[in-house]
């Protein structure tokens, strides 16, 4: 018993660190939509400059945001995520 | 009758009819009919997860409701709708791998079984399936009268034909597949949803003469279209920013999508959905709130807000391949009301039926049930969109945000939390669901912000608070069964 649970807290010291990715992630994400949209786009509409015919603060804020975004889950998942068995014991159930 | 849009259409929903006999099958094959009907034996693989997730909350406010929201309100409403980017992420790296063990663990079926095995208590386990059959019911309303609508416009077919086309769809599939029938056509739908998102994104932008052009188009009517801050100035930046907690993080909360959280094979389908989810939901709903606002300069005037959509693509594209890609919205509405319906008949039959009234229900007895309780549910949800209520949207969040305000907290909390106990949670869903429905109704949008941000402050309060106050009178036997341990 003592042995299952020492398995168990090593799969949830694992599970809260992606956990804390996970918020780490949403508050860049944030940031970098937030600031750009709004760093940007506050200025005056006749000052906007135009990339790929968007708004800079557009093109920045959601296309550019949403790129890295991609990129950093995918590198992030594949480098830092461990992967674990789920299943503590056969639990099989009938109904 | 417009055939050649009608034929892809009919295309559409005989493949969705033969995964559902397909599933059906499995069904049959698999020992415990609970798990597999309604999560379907924990055996999805990353794409299937990824595309389930997605399409289930990708749901006609995003393809119908948003981009005729990104219609009148221009880019501004774009940038409210990229909140929703965090969702591909995030709520399977806040679930994540403790909540599939813990559901396997306490052997949960349904979010309330997961709360029923951390909280052991009966307060909270009728609370809370009364709060989703409650809410649920309304957004599946919503969902069917978009989805009748639609086939209403592109086919010409009275609303009620149409609705009826539509319920006896979705009924039948869901009925005979289950979770893994919904799972499944949640993936075809995801990809129809994706492959459509291109089609008509290209197209408008070339029917339109290039990005460049449709901006200075844009910014000539009105140059407030192509600022942050929408069509006259109103989105401002605390409201746009409080869309992260209603379709953004606060998805989580969302027992549509949380009991999805308990359905994947192993942690290598996690990974593959993250990755696969995050990319497809950025995509999906860049181009179709961007689709929303070019439509614009291309069709200006366009009245009926829902209409943008069907209008945008018969203009845009040849009449066969609008067709293929308006089964998108319909591909996002049918996805998103299968799962409410499962969800619904899961909490009925599971949470309250097998809890409360016949525990000792035999296999075939609980088989027959979970059928008519599903056949029942999708008739009554039939009768009520007959006569609909007007605004799409409106009802769809409101589901949402109630829902989100009473379970993010004991969700999340309940997971990472030791000291989180029922008391915690019976506040934080009589708060969560009552603050949402006063502000609701008396002070809609306090301080700026959408009206979800304070009831989810005000469920958080009460959870900690009631938690720390009772955490002596709640029993080492009670708490061993939760968090203790992690």
């Amino acid at each position: 018993m003592a042995e299952q649970e020492k398995k168990l807290d090593r799969r949830f010291t694992l599970a809260h660190r992606e956990a804390w990715i996970g918020v780490g992630l949403v508050l860049f994400n944030f940031i970098w939509w937030f600031g750009f949209a709004y760093g940007l786009g506050s200025a005056p509409v006749e000052e906007y400059s135009y990339i790929l015919g968007m708004p800079a603060w557009f093109f920045y804020s959601c296309v550019v945001g949403s790129i890295l975004m991609m990129v950093l889950v995918a590198v992030i998942v594949k480098s830092f995520f461990k992967e674990v068995p789920f299943e503590a014991e056969e639990e099989e159930e009938r109904v | 009758m417009n055939w050649e849009v009608v034929i892809p259409q009919l295309i559409f929903l005989a493949s969705i009819f033969i995964i559902g006999f397909w599933a059906s099958r499995k069904i049959a094959s698999k020992s415990n009919f609970l798990q597999e009907y309604f999560l379907g034996s924990r055996e999805l693989g990353g794409l299937i997860l990824a595309m389930t997730m997605i399409a289930t909350y990708g749901s006609a406010s995003s393809f119908v409701g948003g981009p005729g929201a990104a219609y009148s309100q221009g880019l501004g409403w774009v940038l409210l709708a990229m909140s929703q980017v965090a969702t591909g992420y995030f709520v399977l790296m806040i679930l994540g791998k403790k909540f599939a063990i813990k559901s396997r663990h306490y052997k949960a079926v349904t979010l309330v079984d997961y709360l029923k095995g951390r909280y052991n208590s009966k307060a909270v386990v009728l609370l809370s399936a009364l709060s989703i059959i409650i809410f649920l019911f309304s957004a599946m309303t919503a969902q069917w009268v978009g989805g009748a609508r639609l086939i209403e416009s592109l086919t010409g077919l009275s609303y009620i034909s149409a609705l009826f086309i539509f319920a006896v769809s979705v009924i039948i599939y869901v009925i005979i597949g289950g979770f893994r029938a919904v799972a499944v056509t949640d993936t075809l739908q995801g990809i129809v949803m994706f492959f459509g998102t291109l089609i008509i994104l290209a197209g408008t932008i070339i029917a339109g003469g290039g990005m460049g052009n449709i901006m200075s188009d844009l910014a000539n009517e009105n140059p407030n279209l192509v600022s942050p801050f929408g069509h006259d100035g109103s989105l401002t930046p605390l409201y746009v920013s409080s869309f992260w907690i209603l379709v953004g993080v606060g998805v989580v909360g969302l027992p549509q999508v949380a009991v999805r959280a308990m359905s994947y094979k192993d942690s290598k389908g996690m990974h593959r959905a993250l990755i696969i989810g995050t990319i497809v939901v950025a995509f999906m709903m860049f181009g179709m709130h961007l689709v929303g606002v070019m439509a614009r300069p291309i069709l200006p005037g366009i009245e009926v807000a829902d209409s943008v959509m069907p209008m945008i693509a018969m203009e845009v594209l040849p009449a066969w391949l609008a067709g293929i890609v308006l089964a998108a919205p319909m591909a996002a509405i049918m996805s998103t009301v299968d799962s409410l319906l499962l969800l619904v008949s899961s909490t009925v039959v599971k949470d309250v039926y097998l809890n409360y009234v016949n525990p000792e229900a035999a296999r075939k007895k609980v088989k027959t049930i979970s059928f008519g309780v599903t056949a029942v549910l999708g008739i009554s949800v039939f009768a009520l969109a007959l006569s609909p209520p007007d605004l799409l949207i409106w009802l769809n969040l409101f589901a949402f945000g109630g829902l989100e305000s009473a379970f993010i907290w004991p969700v999340v909390l309940g997971l990472y939390w030791a000291k989180g106990n029922k008391y915690g949670a019976m506040a934080s869903i009589i708060l969560g669901v009552g603050t949402y429905s006063v502000i609701h109704n008396v002070w809609p949008e306090p301080f700026g912000m959408h009206t979800v941000t304070l009831p989810v402050f005000i469920s958080f309060l009460g959870y900690v608070i009631a938690s720390l106050l009772t955490d002596r009178s709640v029993t080492p036997a009670n708490m061993q069964d939760g968090a203790v341990k992690g």
